[in-house]
């Protein structure tokens, strides 16, 4: 017996090893994460440690104590290079290879990188911790800076950075902020949140270079002509599913790992997380979700499936985000193009929930400041 | 079972109170976590697993008797 070998530490990749020991699983288990520390959550890198007001070690998800008693093997700092299907393998950068009977595979994303991104100081990226850690250190010490793409993640990091009492330019291609996860009508008021904060949005703008004063990011130059002078840059345009370690192992690849209803991508192989696309069986379209309750939901399902519950995956998205002192959770999907139907509080007052539809369907319920979105 | 919330951490979204609302509540004015019954009767005990593995926040904790 190989057992389950589980690529992937962070939220997913743990949370089905412990569903796995929660139901009763007593076979073993490899658990391989690609940084040195111990398995630790996303969601507060952008925001309560980039604002300093957590130390580090709140961001643990588990203490050491907590994962021995999940009894797997811990290969940290390691990654997976080669699949091998046929053989039931996978190779670890440090040559040793592990065998599997079922592999379950959550490594993630990586940032997007631009085409055009110069190897110089002062240009960040974020996804991990030491990612964050690094950003502090540096926002500490700048005047300025400029941060490229206000989805949600661009948006997180204008609010700490503006928070830090730095001065701060928001560039995005698209018309307002967050566009692409809530829509132009709420984009705009996320747009006029960061505004009233003091935030310099430069939105339907394209950036084009960068210009350097000694090795080091001096400003961003805009496709109109317009130079931004800047002392550090943060990039977040997006990520990519990290499955270039399983280009040639079989399976398919488009954008994440393509997975059944059942979050199945190979006989015994299962995906989850933000690297994973399933066929959603209720809408039979082909889905990839990037947000941390997808990830753990996800993962319980794997580790029903592993142990034969042949369960179809059907989440309900759900995402929050927090910016300065506005909490805004959203159920569901909203398009573009969504009507927003205020249903209880105050637009004006920035304390409500509303409703996103689409023709008569209603695909999302909204919170922004108001708790308990599921009751109303 | 003891059950441990960290009201700091907690992100608001209400997935806890959905799994079991008999033992765990939000607070009007801010929806953070509030703790209905810290030594839940054997019954809710799966779905307060559950409600631990789903918060997005992992802002609950168990100590279980072994």
């Amino acid at each position: 017996m190989n057992g389950v070998l589980v690529i992937g530490a962070s939220v997913g990749g743990l949370t089905v090893v412990e569903a796995l020991r929660r139901k009763g699983y007593d076979g073993r288990i490899g658990l391989v994460g690609d940084e040195p520390h111990l398995p630790y959550d996303r969601p507060p890198l952008s925001k309560e440690i980039l604002t300093g007001r957590w130390p580090i070690e709140r961001v643990l998800l588990r203490n050491r104590e907590q994962l021995d008693d999940l009894d797997a093997e811990l290969y940290l700092g390691r990654r997976g290079e080669q699949l091998d299907l046929q053989a039931r393998t996978v190779c670890l950068d440090d040559g040793r290879s592990l065998r599997y009977d079922t592999l379950v595979i959550a490594t993630g994303l990586a940032p997007r990188p631009l085409p055009f991104q110069p190897n110089i100081a002062g240009i960040h990226t974020l996804r991990t911790v030491d990612d964050a850690l690094a950003l502090r250190r540096e926002l500490s010490t700048v005047r300025r800076g400029v941060i490229i793409g206000a989805g949600v993640l661009g948006c997180e990091i204008a609010a700490a950075a503006r928070s830090l009492g730095r001065q701060v330019t928001l560039i995005d291609a698209l018309p307002v902020p967050m566009a692409r996860q809530i829509g132009g009508e709420l984009g705009a008021r996320i747009a006029a949140m960061h505004q009233r904060r003091g935030v310099h949005l430069r939105m339907g703008a394209g950036v084009c270079g960068f210009n350097s004063v000694n090795g080091r990011v001096g400003a961003v130059e805009l496709a109109g002509g317009e130079v931004v002078p800047t002392d550090l840059v943060v990039i977040a345009v997006g990520s990519v599913p990290a499955t270039g370690w399983l280009t040639g192992s079989g399976l398919t690849l488009s954008d994440g790992i393509e997975c059944d209803a059942y979050c199945r991508a190979a006989p015994d192989v299962y995906a989850v997380g933000d690297v994973a696309r399933w066929r959603h069986p209720v809408t039979g379209v082909s889905t990839r979700l990037e947000n941390r309750t997808n990830a753990i939901e996800q993962a319980l399902t794997v580790a029903a499936n592993i142990l034969r519950a042949d369960r179809p995956y059907t989440p309900t998205p759900y995402f929050w985000t927090d910016q300065y002192a506005t909490k805004i959770q959203v159920h569901g999907v909203i398009a573009p193009d969504s009507r927003i139907r205020l249903i209880e509080g105050d637009a004006a007052a920035g304390r409500f929930v509303a409703l996103a539809e689409s023709g008569d369907t209603v695909t999302a319920a909204i919170g922004w400041n108001h708790p308990r979105v599921f009751s109303s | 079972m003891e059950v441990i919330v960290d009201q700091d951490r907690c992100a608001a979204g209400g997935l806890c109170v959905m799994a079991v609302p008999e033992v765990f509540d939000q607070r009007g004015e801010d929806g953070i976590v509030v703790l209905l019954d810290a030594d839940p009767p054997a019954g809710h005990h799966e779905a307060v697993r559950e409600a631990v593995m789903i918060c997005p926040a992992a802002a609950i904790r168990l100590k279980e008797d072994r």
